[in-house]
């Protein structure tokens, strides 16, 4: 009844080639920035910010890093954790050894570092597909982190490996509080989402759908298969190291390559594919699902379990907590195998000519 | 009125083509040619090696012998983007659509070897990169238009009937502006219905744009309606070579078709 685009005429193909075209779609968007930009930090609690927020924006960025290289590009890779972990070490080195090196700057550079080690470890891509490649990317994920703990040039010589990250200073600006934190994270996800939907929208991002949906059809109409899966890895692993770095620096406040394990890199794969695969949305909807389960999980266990008087011995809520995850996902996977992005797009359509059935 | 047809010099020629993968021989020392503005047709029983030859043709293969002159100049063999980028577009026997996209981007991307602007350009969507977009939506939307698909334009292409899909795929490689355009069994799968709109397609193609074409069809209804001269091929050879009348009465042709009493 609200959702409906009639009356919405297109006079210009500049009109209709808008990122949302439909009025209504707009009108949401700019309400939500609105909040995440001027309400929630006035109204979050610390924690909220700390524990939820920002670990949810920077996981969404991971997300779309993968989600270009898995899910537009059609490249699988279990790599992600170790680009996020180059990126990470990288913009640590440029702050600590470049003098006068802005912040932006070095993460920047941390995801252009990034970028170039995703393009190596792409290489086999040119040669191997599905899950072989996955099984390629692993080499990353397993060579990477050891590599940067073994040479301690990386941490800076520092003896205990963990070494602290730089202050979140841009221009005599300090981000220390939480507030300023999220802020600035969430300016640069918000940032580079859209450059991110820009080159999906664009000859590029084209480029991408066409190798991963035929790949033999798109070399005949001219497309170069090698530069377009170089370009994916390269951008897909420029995202990740910058999520890296913005883990690094705005969540932890350390950089830890073992932090940035298998484990993880299977976090963002599961984000990809409960959120939906080849869909910006589905970046920022898996990264909360797989970020904000395990937390509500655990307030409805331990709090539940009180509720009801019962006194969870210590262990068993976060043992439930894991099991009930691992089932939401599989029960996710089979009612809606494209993710909560197709959910929430079955969701659009139906707006569109509710109350009534077509 | 449509203008007059005008078919002009050689403008590919293909010379003593062989192809063997390992032992096999899919083609051996074919040679013809193919004139400027003209609908040539190839045909022949199945495993002939007619989507083999234009495999070769788009560089997909490499022949194991002979050479292809593309408008005066030699190759020894082709790769698929020197031919896109010299003006050889194609479709596949089975669809080779890109299943996830619309219709808009699919035909979009058949213009993608046309587009300039950096990464950097299109990351920021702005300037030189937006305007490109609007020019290229502009020339597609001509294509959309000359096929009949406006009211698909926005749908994923998997979602749409055999009929369209095929019918998207060729606007996929107009949108390419083809000097020559191969087309692998455009009407395979349809029905009479379909099949005439294809045939009128394509004839228009022609008339309009002066686009030449080389087919590969079963019905032989349509090859020797639309066609200007026809190759036969049978077992990787060349077994007969001329317009479709001709070929209709050669004898050779005939028993590859009908078999011969033994």
């Amino acid at each position: 009844m609200f959702y409906r685009e009639a009356g919405q005429f297109k006079t210009s193909y500049a009109t209709d080639q808008q990122i949302f075209p439909i009025r209504q779609d707009r009108i949401a968007m700019a309400v939500l920035l609105a909040v995440a930009f001027v309400a929630v930090p006035l109204a979050a609690s610390p924690y909220w910010l700390t524990a939820i927020l920002i670990p949810f924006l920077t996981f969404s960025l991971a997300a779309i890093g993968l989600n270009i290289l898995t899910g537009y590009a059609g490249q699988l890779s279990l790599g992600s954790a170790a680009f996020m972990a180059v990126g990470a070490v990288a913009a640590y080195n440029f702050e600590a050894r470049v003098p006068g090196m802005p912040l932006l700057g070095s993460f920047v550079l941390g995801g252009l570092t990034a970028a170039g080690v995703g393009v190596l470890f792409g290489l086999p891509s040119l040669r191997i597909k599905g899950f072989y490649l996955a099984v390629a990317t692993l080499a990353a994920q397993f060579f990477i982190p050891w590599l940067l703990v073994k040479v301690s040039w990386f941490s800076n010589d520092s003896t205990s490996g963990a070494i602290s990250t730089q202050p979140l200073e841009i221009a005599g600006w300090l981000a220390d509080t939480p507030t300023e934190k999220y802020l600035l994270v969430l300016t640069i996800v918000a940032v580079m989402a859209l450059v991110a939907k820009n080159l999906i929208r664009s000859a590029t991002g084209r480029a991408w759908m066409a190798v991963r949906d035929m790949d033999v059809a798109a070399e005949v109409i001219g497309i170069r298969i090698v530069r377009t899966k170089l370009t994916a890895f390269a951008v897909s692993s420029f995202y990740c190291g910058v999520a890296g770095a913005l883990y690094a620096f705005a969540n932890l406040g350390s950089v830890q390559p073992e932090d940035f394990n298998l484990d993880l890199s299977f976090r963002i794969l599961f984000m990809i594919i409960v959120g939906g695969v080849g869909s910006m949305a589905g970046s920022f909807l898996g990264a909360a699902f797989i970020t904000l389960l395990p937390i509500a999980l655990d307030l409805l266990l331990t709090d539940g379990a009180a509720a009801i008087g019962l006194a969870l011995p210590p262990g068993v809520a976060s043992m439930a907590q894991l099991v009930v995850f691992g089932a939401l996902i599989i029960f996710f996977l089979i009612v809606e195998p494209h993710g909560l992005a197709r959910l929430w797009q079955i969701g659009k359509e139906k707006a569109r000519l509710w109350p009534f059935p077509y | 009125m449509a203008p007059q047809r005008h078919i002009g010099d050689v403008m590919l020629s293909l010379e003593h083509i062989s192809l063997a993968f390992g032992g096999v021989k899919a083609l051996t020392d074919i040679g013809f040619d193919v004139r400027d503005g003209e609908i040539r047709a190839i045909i022949g029983p199945n495993g002939a090696g007619k989507s083999s030859m234009l495999n070769i043709i788009n560089g997909v293969y490499q022949p194991t012998e002979g050479r292809i002159v593309f408008e005066g100049r030699e190759y020894r063999r082709m790769d698929p983007h020197r031919a896109a980028s010299m003006g050889i577009a194609r479709t596949f026997q089975n669809i080779a659509l890109f299943k996830g996209m619309s219709v808009l981007d699919n035909i979009m991307t058949g213009r993608n070897l046309k587009m300039r602007s950096g990464l950097l350009a299109q990351a920021l969507y702005v300037g030189p990169n937006r305007r490109e977009e609007l020019v290229h939506r502009e020339k597609v939307e001509h294509i959309i238009d000359f096929l009949q698909i406006e009211s698909v334009r926005k749908t994923p292409v998997g979602r749409l009937p055999y009929g369209v899909q095929k019918r998207v795929e060729l606007a996929r490689a107009l949108a390419a502006e083809p000097r020559l355009l191969l087309l692998d069994e455009p009407m395979a799968g349809m029905n009479l219905e379909e099949k005439q709109d294809m045939c009128r397609f394509i004839l228009d193609v022609n008339d309009e744009f002066g686009t030449t074409i080389v087919l590969i069809e079963h019905d032989m209804g349509v090859v020797m309606d639309i066609s200007d001269r026809v190759v036969v091929l049978d077992y990787g050879r060349k077994i007969g070579d001329g317009p479709p009348d001709e070929v209709r009465s050669n004898q050779a042709v005939v028993d590859a078709y009908l078999g011969v009493a033994h």
